[in-house]
This record gives structure tokens, C-alpha cells and sequence, in this order.
């Protein structure tokens, strides 16, 4: 799964194409009938649902949108999943760069491995991990730890999660760098810290971010993994996505779409950012 | 230094992935193996796993017809609202699972938008199968389509106009010039969707409203259930299998990318 | 018969790609079509295929109106510039490929297929898949690939541009032959004014999406239509404001009827050849440089120094451009 996020601005490149208006015909019939049932499909799962969401969230207007998220467990709930995505993301952004940089530029034993496991957040069902973590920091732990239905537990299964995100982003642009500008640095008297802050990390810029934006955005969306550990205590642990879910199950399905609002919201500025980004870095060349 | 960022990289996956990992193992096994085997072939285990098997099977086949069509789509033709479309199939990569679900009960649910008329002609989604199955498909639809996108791009359409020139129509040029080029993308992006398919839980949790056991209940829904009635031996048993399969799915991935990566430099078989 | 182009216009956005061009390609001829890049000569093969569509004109292949036709339905062979190998398939589904698609007996595809391959020197590749052959071996199996059809006019977008010098030059000599082998009307796109005048029977000069002329390379280089193609089929340099060959102008030592009189600015010997560059100021205007080329014993008799004064004149025969 290596360099799977490293893709994330590659769909939105543009490929050439001719159209001819020989070929064109029958190709023109098939394409658009195909572009016809990718459309309707694609309306039918997510647009149309998506809109839903938004729709009911502010059917009530901006005061009844803005009432439904300053509802005080709502907001306390916004506050706490927005503060540790930032906390988060902020750990994976330094720690994430590091293991790329130790995957790409480190040769030891069971590189091989720590290679694999880099993927298996993105890979284990987030349940599971939230169980796998709970066997570690929960009631019965072996290092005697208690992070369960606390707030340590909810940041430490949000890195868990995001783990993958910074470093797979990274890892693609760090093993295409030219390594001869570096030597160029090196025979030009700088250091290893300066080459590393002043040629390297300027060429992973576009790299971190988007891992950064990407993490940040699976942070304030996470369910799963939160739902064992972070014990949903209202004020205290209870994040977003588990807020948007009691709303609903209390017959308030209006406060619901509003938070779900909010996800969707940071959803696609994600998104748009990314492709922000790439266009961007290859402008920059 | 090099020997420190070493130890920072191993410890932090290590702590954060690997030993929890083993724990977990361990703490399943922890009252023998045949205890184990006892709570998966549990009535209800067995048909969680049916449900999940299903659901996944589904969403890994829509999504993979629909993924190397929206990939040829995207690649091979302008059109006006092409980064609309590019926009919505990434969607669902960054949106919660729980708003997703949300989502479509909105629209599909007995009061949502298409629920009475639904409802009317018999049919129902939410709480039910296909429910499961669209809440499945919308959570891994983009896998496919990432994966394709850029070898599509990177073959250029050379191979397609020679396969014209020497008389393929647009079907033989698609199926024996176009597929096989991407054939490893696709076998890729199949994975993934399916690593992803069996281990959703969020957004199927909410078109289920949990699920009800032995009807609608997934195996990620019942470890929720199992661990919050303390029967923790079911949970982590459950759990384990979803683990393996989906390392299994990490470990078939590292094998099909040498793989594709190889395949136009290697020898012929 | 043959091909027959009639006042093809295409053109890009804004960009005009082919302006009204004409060209009749006799059935049977090896025709080049020659130009600088972005002069219209690629998009002007890929209509004859039909990969690209004019905004108006007409194109005939063998007498049949071929403008409105698919690809498929043409017949025609098309080589790419990149060669467009079936990467997954191997030498022998590549040339077999064409017919597969028609759908022809297995045992005479086997038939032909090792024919064409024997044709082009790759039997004992068959089973290789195309990136375990070298460029020019890729690009003889492009070729078989598309002579197998039999089609009707075998078109070469810049056949030998991917390759290095020595191997382009062994396949140039190698196509020739091979035309005269294979007799289909040929025609491929090049840049190199001495791959065309080396390889083709006929060559026609396209610039600027214009037809600048047509003819067999004989007549391109002594009649040159005009100076744009007396430039791009051989080196030039001015006397007197006229445009000639540096190998087309006599030099004495002493003054002639018709010389003029310029100065030894540098001699440079390059194998047998030696170049004179010559210096004459105009009065009034800027100086002008005539290049001259020489050989060895030539420059010898005039026994030249850097600095001497020589006059020059235009031998007799010498190429000028019309018009």
C-alpha cells in the first residue's frame, strides 16, 4: 500500500486527448452513455445524499444551524475533536516525516517490516483497532496504563489512525529527490542540519501538507477506533462523529446534519486543498 | 543522529503498532485456542461474517466495473463538470463513515427522500441489505478509481490508437489493449476496496442502527456488541480474523506491487 | 491511386496546423514528408490514418474517398514515433495482432506472422515481449506490426528519432530495401533533411502548415522552390546578398570579372573539408560573412592565411532558390 496517499492529487491530472470526429461518433454514444450512468450512479451515493445532509442541517436557517452546534455538548464535542485533530496532526506531521526519512535514507534490519506495519492502520477495520488499542491502554493492560474513557485514549487512537497519512505522503517525494543537490550543498560547505532545512524540507513541503491535511481530516472524522476507548462521556470524551450519531439516535436528526455538516465541510476544503496543493507543485516544478 | 531518528521511527511504530498488535493476539489466546474456535462458530458469529462477506463481495464488484469506467472517463475525455465528478468520487475518502450513513439514511431512510416511494414499491434499503451494501460501496468507491487514474495517464493513448489503426473496435481495443495494461492497477485497487469493504464499520453501523443479530449485524458490529457485554473472548476473537484478513490484504498488496512494477522489464512467464 | 490530399485545413484553437494543402503521392513511392517541427507534417499523416479529422478537405486512398472513414476501416499501416508496442504482448500477438482482429485463420496468421518477422530480422525474438528488445528492434517489430494487414499505404511518424545515430543509419538503408521488397506506398515524417533525401523517391516540404514544395530530392536540391527550402536541405551562406551553397563559390587569389573581394576571417579544417570564413564590408551597411567550403586540395593550391584578401564568386551551376 506504499504511496497510496502520495496519489491523492494524481486523479485530478489531466491526461490529452484529440477527439476525433470519425471514431468520435461511436465513441461520443458509449462515452456519454457511460458518463450518463457514472453521473447517475455518482448522484444516487453521494451527491444526493451528501446534499441531504446539508439540507436538513440548514433547513432551519443560519440561526437554526448555529443553535443545533452551540447546543453546549455539541460545541464541547466540536471543540475537543477539533483541538486533538490539531494535536494529533501536529505530532504526525514531526514523527511522520521522521519514519519517511528513516524508511527512505536508514538501512537496517526489519525495515522490511516496520515498512508493512506503516500501512496497517489504513488496512484494520477501525473497530478493531480500537480493540487492539483498548487491549494495550484499556482496564486490563499490561503496562498497567488506563487511558480508557479518557482523553490520552482518544489522542493516542486518532495517531494510531493517522499514522499512515504524513509518512506516505512523504516517502514518494523523498526517494525521487536528487541526491546530487544535496551532495551540491554538501561540497558548498553546508552542514547536515542546513541541507536538510534549507534543500531537502523545501521540496517535501507540498508532500507534508497534504499528509498534514489528510490526517487532520481522517482526525475530526473518526468513529470507529474512538467508540471502545474514548467511553462517549458527553463533555468530557465524546468527539464529533460519536456526537452526530447520539443526536440522531435522540430524535434530533436536524443537530445531527448540522455537525455532519461541519465534517462535510472540512471534507472538501480537504480535498480541494489537496488538489490546491498539486496544482501548485507542478507549477513549482 | 542517524542512530537516534532510527530509534524514534522503530519505537513510534513500534509502540504504537506493533506491540498492541501482538497484545491483542496474545490476549485472545490467552484461555486456549479452542475456545477461540468455540466463539466463531458461535450461530451468530458465523452469520455476521456471512453478512460481512456478502456486503463486501457486493461493494468490491460495483465498485470495481464502476471504478475502471470512471477512470477511462476521467483520463480519456473532456467534459464539462469532469472536476465535479473527479471531486465526488474522492469524497468519500475524507468524509466521516458516520456522516456518510447519516447521509444516505436521509435519503434512502422509511422518512427520508426516497424512503415512502421506496417503501411503496417494497423495497428497503436502510436496515436492511442493500443498505449495507451501498454503505459498503460509498466508503471504498474511491480505491478503485485512485489506483487506475494514474496508470491510465502514465500508458498514454498510443497502444489504443495502433490497436485502431490495425482494426480493433472500441471494445477489442478496451479489452485487450486498455485492460491488461492496467490489469495490476486494478488488482490493486480491488484489495484495497476489499480490505476496506470487511472492516467498515461507522457507515454501516448507522444504515443498521447496529444491526440486529443475525439479520443485519456485521462483524465489525458485533465486536462493538460483544465487547460492551463483556464477552471480550467473542470481540477479540472476531477482531483477530478481520486483523489477519486484512494484513493478509497488506501482504497480498506487497506482492502484487513488485509485481506491476516489474512486469514490463521482466521475462515472459 | 495512391494518396491523393486535397485542400486539407486543420487547425487547432487558434493555431492553423494545415493550410490548404495539396499533395498527390503516386501509388507505390516512398515519399517523405519533410519540414521542421510543428510545421503540420505529423498532423498531416495522422489525417491520412484518420487519428485526426480535417475541418475540411478531402483525403483518397487508392481512389476511395477514405476522409469520413474510422481508423479501423482504412487499411492502413501507421508506425509511431514511440513504436506504440503492445507492452503485454509478446513479438509474435504484437504483428499478429492486425490479424486477430480480422479474425484470420490461426495457422495463417503462424504463417505469415514468422514471415514478416523473418522479413524484418526478429524470428528469433517471437517470444520476447517488446521491453526486452532494443529500439530498433522495436521499431522493426512496429514495422512488421503494421505491414501485416497488408494494408494500403504504410504511414512513419518520425520512424528513426528515437534511435541513435548509428542504428538510424542501418535503418534507413534497411527500409529502402525493404521498400523495394514490400512495394507499398510509403510515406513517413521526418525532420533530417539527409534522412529524407537519403531514403525517399519523392519529398515534400511542408512549413508553417504550407506546402513549401514537392519533388524527387534531386530536383529539392538543385531547384530549390524557395530559399526556405534551399535552408533545409542543405547548409547555405550569403555572397552579395544571394543566397548559395558554401560549396558552390569559387575562390582565386586574384580578382575576376564578377569576384568580390573579402578578407580571411578563419580556416578551419574538418576532415577533408576545409571552411573558409570570409569577411567583406558593405559600405554603408553591415559587414557580411560568406562561409565557403572547400576541399583539402583546393585550399591547398590557394595556400591561404587567416588575414589574406580572396575573391569569391558563385561557381558556375551554382543552386539558387527560385523565386
Amino acid at each position: 500500500m506504499s504511496a497510496r496517499t502520495g496519489k491523492v492529487w494524481s486523479l485530478l491530472g489531466r491526461g490529452r486527448r484529440r477527439r476525433s470526429k470519425g471514431d468520435g461518433a461511436a465513441l461520443a454514444r458509449g462515452s456519454s452513455l457511460g458518463l450518463g450512468v457514472a453521473t447517475i450512479w455518482l448522484s444516487l451515493l453521494v451527491m444526493l445524499p451528501l446534499a441531504a445532509v446539508v439540507i436538513k442541517g440548514t433547513g432551519n436557517g443560519w440561526t437554526g444551524f448555529w443553535d443545533a452546534l452551540s447546543n453546549p455538548s455539541t460545541a464541547a464535542a466540536l471543540r475537543l475533536t477539533v483541538s486533538q485533530a490539531f494535536l494529533v496532526t501536529a505530532v504526525n506531521v514531526v514523527l511522520g516525516t521522521v519514519v519517511a526519512w528513516v524508511l527512505v535514507r536508514d538501512e537496517f534490519p526489519g525495515k522490511g517490516l516496520i515498512d508493512l506495519v506503516i500501512d496497517v492502520p489504513f488496512a484494520l477495520p477501525t473497530i478493531v483497532a480500537g480493540l487492539v488499542l483498548l487491549s494495550l491502554y484499556g482496564p486490563d493492560s499490561p503496562l498497567n496504563l488506563q487511558f480508557a474513557n479518557t482523553r490520552v485514549g482518544i489522542f493516542i487512537a486518532l495517531l494510531f489512525v493517522t499514522v499512515p497519512f504524513v509518512v506516505r505522503a512523504v516517502q514518494p517525494v523523498l526517494l525521487e529527490l536528487d541526491r546530487d543537490v544535496e551532495e551540491a550543498a554538501a561540497s558548498l560547505g553546508a552542514d547536515r542540519f542546513t541541507i536538510f532545512r534549507r534543500v531537502v524540507f523545501p521540496n517535501l513541503i507540498p508532500a507534508i501538507a497534504a499528509g498534514t491535511a489528510l490526517a487532520f481530516a481522517r482526525a475530526v472524522s473518526e468513529y470507529g477506533s474512538l467508540v471502545l476507548i474514548s467511553g462517549n462521556l458527553p463533555f468530557k470524551t465524546e468527539v464529533a462523529a460519536v456526537r452526530i450519531l447520539s443526536l440522531n439516535e435522540n430524535d434530533n436528526p436536524a443537530g445531527a446534519a448540522a455537525v455532519a455538516t461541519v465534517l462535510l465541510f472540512v471534507a472538501v476544503v480537504t480535498l480541494l486543498a489537496i488538489d490546491g496543493l498539486r496544482r501548485w507543485a507542478v507549477r513549482r516544478g | 543522529m542517524q542512530y537516534l531518528l532510527r530509534f524514534v521511527a522503530v519505537g513510534y511504530i513500534g509502540l504504537l503498532i506493533l506491540v498492541p498488535l501482538f497484545v491483542v493476539a496474545q490476549k485472545t489466546f490467552e484461555n486456549g485456542a479452542s475456545k477461540v474456535w468455540e466463539a466463531l462458530t458461535d450461530e451468530t458469529m458465523v452469520h455476521a461474517f456471512q453478512v460481512t462477506a456478502y456486503a463486501a463481495a457486493h461493494a468490491v464488484v460495483i465498485n470495481t466495473v464502476f471504478g475502471v469506467g470512471v477512470s477511462i472517463l476521467l483520463v480519456r475525455y473532456r467534459f464539462p463538470g469532469r472536476r465535479l465528478l473527479s471531486l465526488l468520487v474522492d469524497l468519500p475518502l475524507s468524509v466521516s463513515p458516520i456522516v456518510a450513513g447519516l447521509a444516505l439514511v436521509f435519503v434512502y431512510g422509511r422518512t427520508g427522500w426516497f424512503g415512502p416511494a421506496l417503501d411503496s414499491l417494497g423495497y428497503q434499503v436502510i436496515f436492511a441489505f442493500p443498505g449495507i451494501v451501498l454503505a459498503t460501496v460509498f466508503v471504498s468507491l474511491p480505491l478503485v478509481v485512485r489506483e487506475i487514474v494514474p496508470v491510465l495517464e502514465e500508458i498514454g493513448t498510443e497502444q489504443e490508437q495502433a490497436a485502431t489503426i490495425l482494426g480493433a473496435n472500441a471494445f477489442q481495443t478496451f479489452h485487450r489493449i486498455t485492460l491488461p495494461s492496467i490489469k495490476w492497477a486494478v488488482a490493486y485497487g480491488v484489495v484495497l476496496a476489499l480490505a476496506r469493504s470487511l472492516g467498515e464499520f461507522g457507515a454501516v453501523k448507522v444504515v443498521t442502527a447496529g444491526g440486529v443479530a443475525g439479520r443485519t449485524q456485521t462483524v465489525t458490529s458485533l465486536v462493538e456488541q460483544r465487547y460492551g457485554e463483556f464477552d471480550e473472548l467473542s470481540a477479540y476473537s472476531a477482531s483477530l480474523v478481520l486483523a489477519a484478513a486484512s494484513i493478509l490484504c497488506l501482504v497480498v498488496i506487497t506482492i502484487i506491487r513488485p509485481a506491476s512494477d516489474k512486469k514490463s522489464s521482466d521475462k515472459k512467464k | 491511386m495512391g494518396i491523393s490530399v486535397r485542400n486539407i485545413n486543420k487547425n487547432f484553437g487558434d493555431f492553423v496546423a494545415l493550410d490548404d494543402v495539396t499533395v498527390d503521392i503516386e501509388s507505390g513511392n516512398l515519399t517523405a514528408l519533410l519540414g521542421p517541427s510543428g510545421g503540420g507534417k505529423t498532423t498531416l499523416l495522422r489525417i491520412i490514418a484518420g487519428l485526426e479529422q480535417p475541418d475540411s478537405g478531402v483525403i483518397e486512398i487508392n481512389g476511395t474517398d477514405t476522409t469520413w472513414l474510422r481508423p479501423q476501416q482504412r487499411n492502413v499501416g501507421f508506425v509511431f514515433q514511440h513504436y506504440a508496442a503492445f507492452k503485454h504482448l509478446s513479438v509474435f500477438r504484437n504483428v499478429a495482432f492486425g490479424l486477430e482482429i480480422r479474425k484470420v485463420p490461426k495457422d495463417q496468421i503462424r504463417t505469415k506472422v514468422m514471415e514478416l518477422l523473418e522479413l524484418v530480422h526478429l524470428d528469433q525474438f517471437a517470444d520476447r515481449l517488446p521491453a526486452q528488445l532494443s529500439g530498433g528492434q522495436r521499431q522493426r517489430m512496429a514495422l512488421a506490426r503494421a505491414l501485416a494487414v497488408e494494408p494500403n499505404v504504410l504511414l512513419l511518424d518520425e520512424p528513426f528519432g528515437a534511435l541513435d545515430a548509428k542504428v538510424r543509419k542501418e535503418l534507413r538503408d534497411w527500409l529502402r530495401r525493404l521498400h523495394d521488397e514490400v512495394h507499398v506506398t510509403t510515406v513517413f515524417v521526418t525532420h533530417d533533411q539527409e534522412e529524407a533525401l537519403e531514403v525517399s523517391n519523392e519529398i515534400v516540404v511542408i512549413n508553417n502548415g504550407r506546402v513549401e514544395q514537392i519533388g524527387s530530392p534531386d530536383e529539392l536540391y538543385d531547384h530549390p522552390a524557395n530559399e526556405f527550402v534551399m535552408g533545409f536541405l542543405g547548409p547555405t551562406t550569403r555572397l552579395g546578398g544571394r543566397l548559395l551553397r558554401p560549396h558552390d563559390i569559387e575562390v582565386t587569389a586574384e580578382a575576376t570579372t564578377g569576384a568580390v573581394e573579402a578578407k580571411v576571417d578563419r580556416l578551419l579544417r574538418v576532415g577533408y573539408e576545409v571552411r573558409i570564413d570570409a569577411v567583406r564590408s558593405v559600405p554603408g551597411g553591415e559587414d557580411e560573412l560568406t562561409t565557403v567550403q572547400l576541399t583539402r586540395k583546393e585550399a591547398g593550391h590557394l595556400d591561404l592565411r587567416e588575414g589574406d584578401s580572396v575573391w569569391l564568386s558563385p561557381a558556375d551551376g551554382a543552386t539558387v532558390a527560385a523565386g
